[in-house]
């Protein structure tokens, strides 16, 4: 059985345009969460906090947070990887903020330069903050099933990690196959691992699609209960890891599949659709998006 | 032991249709060298069926001219199927003639798709088939059925999963060993999947059917993998996802069998195939047709060098 509903968390904005060569115009990113807050997407991550000298595509995040319509029932979270940035993103309006943890020790090492431990302790800071601010907090666990330098992740490290983050505040966590080299046989090995340390109710899946293999592992996500998926208008984003290959799963695709299903996303496919255009022409790149691709030949 | 543990199949049969579906779907027509080298290295990947051509007249089909040259011109490996498309009774022969050993014939669930495709009503189709499957009786050779349309028809829109059953059952019963359900502008989602396939294994036993996924809306390997939770143990693909879609200019069309071959091995299946090897035969075709692998474990691992 699946869920009757599930909630779509729109990466887009943030991990979509953070990973695409070409830098977009502040007024382009605006436009573009702008038209997404349209479509029915009940969360759409903003930008990121970071200094601008590690992702100079998310320089203007002062200036996005402070631009957008943030339409009421819509939640805009931001990505904040320090007390800094918290401090920030709640300076320029935010109301949600996330936190990137991983399942990884050289993955953690090689992205932001210490040890999963120490990483933990650095966000005990922000969700001091943010639990006396009253912010919500989401936390993200990268490299769930798999990682591009240890290579196989095992299953309870991800619940580990997981159990960590939702212990110190996280309200939900999203498992992430940063690589997209899960399969629906990982993916149900390291579920089972996770919801025995965090409740299926406060679980999200953040799914790649660089082998192909992400409709297929949201599936057997949904089958096991999990009721929050991200994914990314137009398929934005390559990964990092495999120059060329995609990376984030097209949220397009994704709600095609779940209308199939019947199961209930509030958002309208063709504003999405649209919305995919708008950005591709901007960025002067093809959709990632078979849906897209399919609909606008027929 | 994995796959066991979940209720899938231990074993999943690959169809491989990449030399005739899927070139036969490419706009750049192929030298018959290039398609008797294609096939030569998938024999040699473990793939136990490999659809090889087309037995039908050139004008309707220029990519299968060459039919007769590339039958003769293969290499047979022992173990390995080589069905050939047959779509009447002078296919047929000229199909035996030229050494098949297996044929397929080609319905549809949809009545507008059968006219417009083959210029005849689902019923006269199927008394087209007939004639094929008597003689094919006669001489030993099993012949495969494939529904067209079965999640959806470019015309008709909607396909109701009783139509697919009743066609689905008229060519089981004429004698096709196996039914391959083909959702043919890959429209289908794991919900339609499923409803589908209740209907149709009412009246076929589950041993006898094949899935035939594209991809063109990206839903193919979640729509295969709902058919093989269900029990499905046939699976066709096209390697390098070969064969664009005729009714979505641009859109991409089958399945790759790269991509399927890499979920299965994931989820424990065993397919006998050897992924590494259906890549490079995969790198082959898409350098001799000058295009880009639609593969996206293809894409990944030629772009980090490793195969995860």
């Amino acid at each position: 059985a699946y869920p009757k509903r599930v909630k779509v968390v729109e990466v887009g904005p943030r991990d979509g345009l953070q990973n695409e060569k070409n830098v977009v115009p502040t007024p382009v990113k605006i436009s573009l969460i702008n038209m997404l807050s349209e479509t029915g997407l009940q969360v759409i991550e903003a930008t990121s906090f970071v200094s601008p000298k590690w992702v100079p595509q998310m320089a203007d995040h002062t200036e996005v947070m402070q631009g957008i319509n943030k339409l009421p029932g819509i939640s805009y979270p931001v990505l904040t990887p320090n007390l800094k940035g918290f401090q920030a993103a709640v300076a320029a309006g935010a109301k949600e903020v996330s936190i990137f943890g991983a399942a990884s020790e050289l993955f953690t090492k090689k992205n932001i330069n210490c040890s999963i431990e120490e990483s933990l302790e650095r966000f005990d800071e922000v969700m001091k903050a943010a639990r006396e601010a009253s912010i919500p907090v989401r936390g993200y666990v990268s490299c769930v099933l798999g990682c591009p330098y240890e290579g196989k992740i095992s299953a309870a490290k991800v619940a580990e990690v997981s159990k960590k983050m939702y212990s110190m505040g996280c309200y939900e966590i999203s498992l992430g196959d940063t690589i997209g080299v899960g399969t629906p046989g990982s993916m149900k090995e390291m579920l089972t691992a996770v919801m025995k340390e965090v409740p299926v109710g406060a679980l999200a899946v953040h799914c790649h699609d660089t082998y192909g293999q992400a409709l297929a592992n949201i599936l057997v996500a949904l089958q096991m209960g999990v009721s929050v998926v991200d994914a990314s208008v137009a398929g934005l984003g390559g990964c990092p890891y495999a120059q060329g290959a995609s990376g984030n799963v097209a949220t397009e695709d994704l709600v095609y599949m779940l209308n199939g299903l019947g199961i209930h996303t509030g958002v309208d496919l063709q504003k999405l659709m649209d919305t995919g255009t708008f950005i591709c022409n901007a960025l002067n790149r093809k959709t990632n998006s078979k849906v897209s691709q399919a609909s606008c030949r027929l | 032991q994995e796959s066991q543990a979940s209720g899938l199949p231990e074993y999943i049969k690959i169809v491989e249709v990449g030399p005739r579906d899927g070139l036969q779907n490419e706009k750049v027509i192929v030298p018959t060298d290039i398609k008797i080298e294609l096939i030569n290295q998938l024999s040699k990947t473990g793939l136990p069926a490999i659809e090889v051509t087309s037995f039908v007249s050139s004008k309707w089909v220029p990519q299968m001219a060459d039919h007769k040259e590339v039958m003769r011109g293969i290499e047979r490996h022992p173990g390995v199927q080589y069905p050939v498309l047959t779509p009447n009774l002078q296919g047929f022969h000229s199909a035996i003639t030229a050494g098949a050993t297996e044929v397929s014939v080609f319905g549809a669930a949809s009545e507008s798709f059968s006219k417009m495709n083959i210029n005849c009503s689902i019923e006269e189709s199927i008394e087209r088939f007939e004639e094929v499957t008597k003689s094919a009786r006669n001489m030993n050779i099993p012949v495969r059925g494939y529904v067209s349309c079965a999640l959806g028809c470019p015309y008709e829109g909607n396909i109701v999963p009783d139509k697919v059953a009743e066609v689905s059952k008229r060519l089981y019963s004429m004698g096709c060993y196996e039914i391959s359900l083909g959702d043919t502008i890959g429209v289908g989602t794991p919900g339609s999947m499923k409803k589908m396939l209740e209907a149709v294994m009412k009246e076929i036993p589950l041993s006898a059917l094949a899935v035939h996924c594209h991809d063109t809306y990206g839903q193919a390997l979640a729509n295969i993998l709902t058919a093989i939770q269900m029990g499905v143990a046939v699976v066709d693909s096209s390697v390098a996802g070969l064969g664009g879609c005729p009714y979505a200019k641009g859109a991409t069309g089958n399945v790759a069998t790269e991509d399927v071959i890499y979920m299965l091995n994931g989820l424990g299946i065993n397919t006998g195939v050897d992924l590494c090897a259906v890549m490079e035969a995969g790198n082959f075709i898409c350098t001799a047709l000058n295009k880009k692998t639609n593969s996206k474990v293809a894409q990944a691992s030629f772009n980090t060098g490793t195969i995860n």
